[in-house]
């Protein structure tokens, strides 16, 4: 329940963004984090809201793991 | 993809293998290393890694999913409030199969309860804003990863003004059970793999005082196993040295001071308390309660919830499996009356749960 997904941010308005991982898109609130951030950015995605930001590379090895080691259900 | 393959490379896992077989060569005694988040739970048992290690160190699970160790008075009281009439229970969808003392939320959905999966506790916000006629209750579990994202969705009912949002509040904090488990001489953990997506909230500092305190070396990894594996090789070479600090293997993701905007959200609506953990018992301090300002959001007290008197299920030894006691092959219980299809206990149910690793990933 408590999984953490890497995804990309797609759309911001205010606090409310979107967010994609292999085409899939959720709402994802960024009231929790400090930081500013922007289309294109990765966040690890936990229940709706970002929790922290990522770069790029960090973001994909992250991903890989998660893709090998949960079912795609879990991490929807 | 460059790092990605760095990070999986059968070669980089080998050689750190390697690495932490000659960091533990002259040392006699054995090093127990417990990690206390089922997702790295789940990475150990996927690829294999107790096999790398040498015959000093060893690995153990504790507590790692939220879901295990919601012990059955939750359940049971989760069931109570969707008994209710006009009462929706929206739910993370691991919650529905975990049994209760004589129900589950399945079960009752299934004799025409209205209890809900949602992604996101925002979304039971937006059902409790276009359904004025309900009351909407959602399962507040989790630890500091989920908590904050409760505490947010709160401060959103608070203010769209609605009166028909409600938490069940059961979220757990995790430093203080690791304290209360390096406490156990049974257990003698000599360290601890500390969890990764809840130190992105709190930070690699709330373990400070179990370095400084308890002299447990705490290191917090990611999930690939060479991060792992790295992970593991950084607690030997504390324990070797005879240190014991608090240390980042995962900074691509934790500071030592954590989400600080997210830690505020979380204080500003929950406040510590005792927590009962399955397994573990009442730990105090390690719970956190919805603050008296935002009483109207408890379900406990603005509710009337009379739930049946709890028990555990009978021959079920989640509790000696989620202190790292026992493993699940030593549960008679496991693969024979327990499996994730009908599961006797949480830690069969949840996908991050022990036993449900070891029946997925075998011995
Ligand atoms: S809450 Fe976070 S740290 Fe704990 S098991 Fe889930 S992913 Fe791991
Ligand atoms: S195998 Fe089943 S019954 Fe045994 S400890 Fe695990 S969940 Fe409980």
């Amino acid at each position: 329940m408590c999984l953490g997904v890497p995804m990309q941010v797609v759309s911001v308005d205010g606090t409310d963004a979107v967010a994609e991982i292999d085409g899939v898109r959720r709402d994802a609130s960024l009231m929790l984090l400090d930081e500013e951030v922007k289309v294109g950015d990765y966040v690890i995605v936990h229940a709706g809201f970002a929790i922290s930001k990522l770069d790029e590379a960090e973001a994909l090895e992250t991903l890989a793991i998660m893709r090998d080691i949960f079912d795609p259900e879990d991490m929807a | 993809m460059k790092y990605q393959d760095e990070y999986r490379n059968r070669e980089l896992v080998q050689g750190l293998a390697a690495h932490l077989e000659n960091l533990v060569a002259g040392y006699a005694g054995t090093m127990t290393f417990m990690e206390v988040c089922g997702t790295h739970t789940m990475s150990i048992y996927q690829y294999g890694l107790r096999g790398l290690l040498p015959a000093q160190v060893r690995l153990i699970s504790g507590p790692g999913c939220p879901v295990c160790v919601t012990p059955n008075s939750y359940l049971d009281k989760a069931i109570a409030c969707c008994r209710i009439p006009g009462v929706v229970v929206a739910t993370f969808g691991d919650m529905l199969r975990v049994p209760g003392t004589s129900s589950s939320l399945m079960e009752e959905r299934a004799k025409g309860a209205d209890v809900r999966i949602v992604y996101s506790p925002l979304d039971a916000v937006k059902l409790a804003a276009t359904n004025p006629q309900l009351k909407v209750v959602f399962l507040g579990v989790g630890f500091e990863t989920t908590a904050p994202t409760i505490a947010g969705s709160i401060l959103a009912a608070r203010q769209q003004g609605l009166g028909n949002f409600f938490v069940l509040a059961a979220h757990k904090t995790m430093p203080v059970p690791m304290a209360a488990l390096a406490s156990d001489p049974e257990l003698a953990i000599s360290g601890f793999i500390c969890p990764a997506h809840v130190s992105t909230i709190i930070g690699a500092d709330a373990y400070q005082p179990l370095a400084r305190d308890y002299q447990r070396p705490c290191v917090i990894t990611g999930f690939e196993p060479a991060d792992v594996l790295q992970g593991v090789a950084m607690l030997a070479a504390q324990v070797v040295a005879g240190e014991s600090r608090v240390e980042i293997q995962y900074s691509r993701a934790v500071k030592p001071q954590g989400n600080p905007k997210a830690r505020a959200i979380l204080d500003e609506v929950f406040a510590p308390c005792d927590a009962e953990w399955r397994g573990l018992g009442m730990i105090p301090g390690s719970g956190l309660a919805i603050r008296e300002e935002f009483a109207s959001f408890d379900a406990e007290r603005m509710l009337p919830l009379t739930p049946e008197l709890s028990r555990e299920p009978t021959g079920c030894r989640c509790g000696d499996v989620l202190k790292g006691k026992i493993t699940p092959f030593d549960c008679p219980l496991f693969e024979q009356t327990c499996t994730p299809e009908a599961p006797v206990g949480a830690c069969m149910v949840s996908t991050e749960g022990t036993c449900a690793a070891a029946y997925k990933y075998g011995r």
